[in-house]
């Protein structure tokens, strides 16, 4: 067999990608018929930039979740070698793909590991579409839940918290990774309890959120409350204890999943190096919206400090926040790929993006096809949430 | 202003002092420690020989005392041997055990000495940063007045063709890490058998195989525009589209302003406009972003450092950090945060003296 020309193996990709079409279409038509219904996520599809930006963010979480764990677009394992096809140029042909049931192709060529680059790309979307949103979303839990008080109580508090604040966003970001994602730091445990603080700023917030809203009627919050705390409370423990590690206070029959200690690791830094600048947005958000007039008619009417944080201000404040948002998703995938570049945390077969990219930079100079397929992927995705976070910024602000 | 100065030095030195104790503490951990003990001993060390190594350098020492000796207000370690051979942290081939100080931290100027590169650390540092100096100077000269040109050009006519293509284009810079532009920089014009080298080459426009270099080690030596080029765009071009931005919405905001509508109506031309009434006032914005931008810069010359092998400041970083070097990675973030803190402070400054409506009471 020939190897593929370019435009044979554009068009398989393509192919390879249809069940991405499939679903992109799906949303796309779906969204454009409701946007009327929709709120903020309607207009979205009233502006041109949004729409590519969301579409964009969108293609790479349905190739994420279709493609990571349920398998469907990657061509190949992207663990396995096959002998001979090192470093091979896109469109190469598998030796003996017939005999052993694989696709007959390299579609982007082989790494210096002969490992197909296509599919590692595709699984390279999974470890960053399943990081960086919920990564984003606990920094930002941490960042809300001490960026209101500091902001809406001033005082000695938010000098301490701006202190703190301003003393990690010193740090230069990869000399604290150096500092925290090491194996001699990880045995100390040291990034597992980071984790059990960090961890535990959701849960807070939660209980003080339906706390604020339903305290005057204790027949349903006690209940709700209950309901609430016992779940988050057993993710929590099953996510922060791991048997054999240096907490390990659920036995293992309670311990509902493990996340392994590298992605752990990557997580807590990741949020640690996020929070402090949420916590400023919160802060200077809560600062001005404290003395608008709705403020002042629930404190007037003797409603709780929490409650006229979280129920008149933080809604008030959800634009910025939700444009911060998607910025964020995108810098804290950055962040991610910066990691892998340095070889930090994540295991050194792990097909993340930034890992693949810092693989494919030494022998650059000869072969390009392992390192441009992650670095345009990385590239699109983050040009994707920005574009995103330019369109709901414009809708926004138009009304 | 004084006071103000003062008291944000006062937050500076206490800020610099935790940071410090935050890098001591988790350099120190005992892990790290029996690492450097291996890697500068002998890799197959008994515990009990770590220990006595460590215990003979002072490393063995209560926290709170060692960061007193590295900071020089405690007395430096000393230790005796059987032998009575006393060795000490201020003891060194010129200072014997009688001649030398009792203090000696980086408060007198003693930063210690870096276990990989087997030199001080004060020269170590201060002859990488001037490299470093060099790659920022030329990132700076590239970056700011292109980033301030797209800014003030995209902000002049809100909502224009131009403003958009160029919003767009910032957009792009802004979502491109070094390590993405770098590689893809790279690829297509470094490289001699893919982009456009190989077709200049062929054409006989380039005498060389390429038409920039992959690489900027030589440029430690000498600085050409064919060595020194992609790794300086590569960092600016991250940057660029932040303050661009950030221009463009100060140049808008300016644009719409009471007072330039009196001069449009009074009849000035449109380039009178920009350049006399505008320009002044939406450059306040953009000043400050460029300062707190240059803390981001250093996270990039990391990156770049390490993309292009131009052994500087940030390289030094990296090594020091992968191979646990505790003196050197102290002196580093010592450095790094001061300049993190003083940029800060000078944008602060500058901000109240460029703008006359903000006084601090």
């Amino acid at each position: 067999m020939e190897p593929l020309s370019w435009g044979a193996i554009t068009l398989r990709m393509l192919a390879q990608f249809a069940p991405v079409w499939i679903a992109l279409i799906a949303t796309f038509t779906v969204s454009i018929i409701y946007k009327r219904k929709l709120g903020l996520y309607g207009k979205l599809f009233d502006s041109t930039i949004g729409m590519i930006g969301f579409g964009l963010v969108m293609f790479w979480v349905f190739t994420a979740i279709l493609g990571g764990p349920m398998d469907m677009i990657v061509t190949h394992d992207a663990l396995t070698q096959i002998s001979g096809l090192k470093n091979k140029t896109p469109g190469v042909v598998v030796p003996g793909a017939q005999e052993n049931g694989l696709y007959s192709y390299y579609l982007l060529g082989g790494d210096n590991l002969a490992r197909d680059v296509f599919s590692r790309m595709v699984k390279g979307s999974w470890v960053v579409i399943a990081i960086a949103p919920l990564a984003t979303l606990f920094a930002f839990m941490v960042g809300i839940t001490l960026g209101l008080p500091a902001g809406y109580f001033g005082g000695k508090l938010d000098t301490a918290l701006s202190f703190f604040a301003n003393l990690i966003l010193a740090f230069p970001v990869i000399l604290l990774f150096y500092l925290l994602v090491t194996p001699e730091i990880v045995e100390t445990g040291i990034p597992s309890y980071m984790a059990a603080v960090l961890f535990i700023f959701p849960l807070i917030f939660a209980t003080v959120l339906l706390n604020s809203r339903y305290h005057t009627q204790p027949r349903i919050r006690t209940p709700l409350l209950i309901g609430v705390l016992v779940v988050l409370g057993w993710l929590y423990l099953s996510t922060i204890s791991e048997v054999g590690s240096k907490i390990a206070i659920l036995p293992s029959f309670l311990d509902g999943f493990d996340v392994p200690g590298g992605i752990l690791v990557v997580f807590v830094s990741v949020v640690f190096v996020n929070s402090p600048t949420v916590f400023r947005i919160v802060r200077s958000l809560a600062l001005d919206i404290k003395t608008r007039d709705y403020v002042a008619a629930a404190q007037t009417r003797g409603e709780g400090a929490w409650y006229i944080m979280l129920w008149e201000i933080l809604p008030n404040a959800r634009g910025p926040l939700i444009v911060d948002f998607c910025l964020r998703i995108g810098y804290t995938t950055i962040l991610l790929g910066t990691l892998g570049f340095f070889g930090l945390g994540l295991p050194p077969e792990s097909p993340d993006w930034g890992s693949t990219i810092n693989e494919g930079r030494k022998l650059l100079s000869i072969y390009l096809h392992p390192a441009l397929p992650p670095a345009l992927a990385l590239l699109s995705l983050v040009l994707g949430l920005n574009l995103l976070a330019d369109g709901l910024r414009e809708e926004s602000l138009r009304d | 202003m004084l006071q103000f100065i003062l008291r944000r030095l006062g937050t500076m030195v206490l800020t610099a002092l935790c940071l410090t104790f935050i890098v001591f503490f988790l350099t120190n951990l005992a892990p790290n420690l029996e690492k450097v003990a291996k890697t500068q001993g002998n890799a197959r060390m008994s515990d009990q020989d770590v220990n006595s190594w460590l215990d003979k350098r002072g490393y063995l020492a209560p926290l709170p005392v060692k960061y007193g000796q590295w900071l020089g207000i405690l007395p430096g370690y000393t230790h005796q041997d059987d032998d009575g051979v006393i060795t000490g942290r201020c003891i060194s081939k010129d200072n014997t055990a009688q001649t030398a100080p009792t203090f000696c931290g980086v408060l007198q100027g003693h930063w210690g000495l870096s276990t990989v590169f087997r030199k001080p650390v004060l020269s170590v540092i201060s002859e990488r940063l001037a490299l470093t100096g060099w790659l920022m100077m030329w990132v700076m000269i590239v970056m700011v007045p292109g980033a301030l040109i797209i800014g003030v050009f995209a902000g002049m006519r809100e909502g224009s063709r131009t403003d958009r293509s160029l919003s767009t284009v910032s957009i792009l810079t802004t979502a491109t890490p070094e390590y993405v532009s770098g590689v893809i920089f790279i690829a297509l014009l470094a490289s001699s058998k893919f982009g456009i080298s190989p077709l200049l080459n062929e054409w006989g426009w380039i005498e060389t195989k390429t038409l920039f270099k992959g690489t900027a080690t030589s440029a430690m030596k000498e600085i050409t525009f064919v060595n020194f080029f992609l790794p300086v765009i590569t960092i600016a071009l991250y940057g660029m589209g932040y303050i661009a931005r950030m221009t463009r919405a100060s140049m808008t905001e300016v644009m719409t302003a009471q007072y330039i509508r009196t001069a449009r109506l009074k009849g000035v031309s449109f380039p009178a406009i920009v350049m006399k009434h505008a320009l002044r006032n939406a450059l306040i914005a953009p000043f400050t972003v460029i300062m707190l931008q240059i803390p981001w810069l250093l996270n990039g010359v990391v990156i770049v450092e390490t993309l292009f092998n131009y052994k500087g400041f940030g390289w030094t970083l990296v090594q020091a950090a992968g191979n646990n070097d505790i003196e050197l990675l102290l002196g580093v973030s010592v450095v790094s945060v001061v300049v993190v803190l003083v940029t800060q402070l000078i944008s602060d400054i500058g901000y109240v003296y460029l703008n006359p409506r903000i006084r601090i009471s």
